[in-house]
């Protein structure tokens, strides 16, 4: 018997109605996937594809047009809190510090402040924050405010991290290094991973599974099980195998990008 | 002294001085335009005049109470109308409407109203401050950045979470901004209404030292009025330094 999946999708469709033309834009195509407990799973695309529109549609931002979405085979909506959001750059309310910052998904669950910062206090050191806990998130490097995010994250103990191209704005070296911590905090905390991103050789890096993604409307090219014995270090990208991997990904992808490349220019850009 | 306060003091005391010069040469007419050194000489006089104090304290009230009572209710009320579409639909026509009429031609129909003296001028002041920072509320409500909307929904804030959380503490830069545009609207509330209806207050004073031609005081009096208006702003900027510590951060990274 096969073990239920942590989070299943079924059957999701996403349409957007153009107002302009009133025509319907199909963003995601009877998509199904299904990620088990403890998996870490990344999804590479093209621009454009539905990879983000996906992960709004999980963390409940979006309704999608039909398709299901359970957690621990339960429908989503009544499990949402249980899920971890990680967003792209500047998701830090400036306003707040890091502490606060770090504390407002539990704020949210309207935790007892007390027992907020003795949860606070261990993950901060976690991702290396301590001694910013009273800083502004302007006052942080773009390296330090995505650890903060992932903390933010990680404080509300959730079933599912969902991540949302999280080190696209680092610049590279940053990225490296961020890639490998992430890994040494999943493998501390072993939470179910759902990660977006467009860089190939990130997504190798860090998942159990690849799911590539075509050009819009987005549908699953290929689910790509990969390898590599746990722990990682960041060497095995030059490994032989992790290069053909990627070289293999790329070949999926590259008529998918140019063919996206070519629909965002007959939109006009 | 930072270079920029250096250029700043220099510009105002290069006028200050071809304005002295003027009068030593003789380019002015006393007593209808006085140099500056006349206009300090009166304020000598005034500052240890009860008079004087009495129509600041006059004026004072008036600004003290119309203002006060123009913030305390912009503020939540624009706080709503910008939060709450339907209440957007409501009264944001209206709020226009007062916005772009000239309060000032209201003068005279408050007068008839409320009769000469103190509630005239606070409802002046009042209305002249309300809809200035009523506006910038609403728009600082309506700017909240929609990414920081998704994370409070991403971590089930409830409404009134995400209010507190996220809409208020974006909308204080506006609100700010609303609260020292109406100094300047309510000094010239307090003015216009004084020299219509007081038998005191600055405004008041103006107008007798005009009628008496006694420029030196008319001008020592609308200095005093600009120097009240540049600390009240001034005090106004602290404020929001202490209530929106990191504004600090963000207005530096966007290199001003």
């Amino acid at each position: 018997m096969i073990a239920q999946p942590k989070l299943a999708i079924a059957g999701l469709q996403m349409e957007f109605l153009r107002r302009r033309t009133s025509s319907s834009m199909v963003v995601i195509e009877n998509l199904d996937l299904d990620i088990r407990d403890h998996e870490f799973v990344t999804i590479v695309g093209p621009s454009g594809c539905g990879k983000s529109t996906l992960l709004n549609i999980v963390n409940g931002l979006l309704s999608p047009t039909s398709g299901t979405i359970l957690i621990d085979g339960a429908p989503a909506a009544a499990r949402r809190s249980r899920l971890g959001v990680v967003f792209q750059d500047a998701s830090l309310f400036p306003w707040f510090t890091v502490e606060r910052n770090v504390g407002y998904g539990l704020e949210c669950l309207g935790t007892p402040r007390s027992e907020i910062r003795a949860r606070v206090a261990p993950l901060l050191e976690m991702v290396g924050l301590s001694a910013f806990g009273s800083h502004f998130p302007h006052e942080l490097s773009g390296g330090m405010q995505q650890r903060a995010n992932l903390a933010r994250a990680l404080a509300i103990d959730p079933e599912i991290l969902l991540m949302d191209e999280p080190f696209a704005a680092l610049d590279a070296q940053t990225r490296e290094i961020m890639q490998s911590e992430l890994l040494s905090i999943w493998t501390r905390t072993h939470k179910t991973v759902l990660f977006i991103t467009h860089q190939i050789s990130e997504a190798i890096y860090l998942s159990d599974r690849v799911i590539v993604m075509s050009a819009r409307p987005g549908r699953i090219l290929a689910d790509l099980h990969i390898p590599f014995d746990r722990p990682r270090a960041l060497s095995i990208k030059r490994d032989p195998e992790f290069t053909a991997a990627e070289e293999h990904i790329w070949e999926l992808l590259e008529a998918q990008v140019r063919s996206a490349l070519e629909t965002n220019v007959a939109r006009g850009g | 002294m930072s270079r920029r306060a250096i250029v700043g003091a220099a510009s105002v005391g290069v006028v200050i001085l071809a304005w002295q010069l003027m009068g030593v040469f003789g380019l002015l007419k006393p007593p209808f335009f006085v140099p500056p050194s006349a206009v300090l000489a009166a304020g000598a006089v005034e500052l240890v005049s009860p008079r004087f104090w009495n129509d600041v304290y006059v004026s004072g009230q008036e600004l003290v109470y119309g203002y006060a009572l123009a913030a305390v209710t912009a503020i939540p009320f624009g706080l709503a109308v910008g939060w709450y579409v339907r209440l957007g639909y409501l009264f944001e026509p209206l709020m226009g409407f007062m916005n772009a009429l000239p309060r000032i031609a209201l003068m005279p129909l408050i007068l008839l109203t409320l009769g000469f003296g103190l509630w005239s001028i606070v409802t002046v002041v009042f209305l002249g401050v309300f809809f200035t920072v009523a506006i910038n509320t609403v728009q600082g409500v309506r700017v909240v950045e929609p990414r920081y909307l998704d994370v409070a929904r991403s971590y089930r804030a409830r409404d009134l979470t995400r209010f507190r959380t996220v809409v208020l503490p974006s909308a204080i830069p506006f609100v700010v901004a609303g609260l020292r545009l109406g100094i300047g609207r309510a000094l010239i509330g307090v003015v216009i209404g004084e020299l219509y209806a007081a038998n005191a207050g600055l405004g008041h004073m103006i107008r007798a030292a005009s009628n008496s031609l006694q420029t030196d005081r008319l001008l020592f009096a609308t200095l005093f009025l600009i120097v009240v208006s540049l600390v009240v702003s001034e005090a106004l900027r602290s404020l929001e330094r202490r209530v929106a510590p990191w504004r600090a951060g963000v207005s530096l990274a966007a290199g001003t």
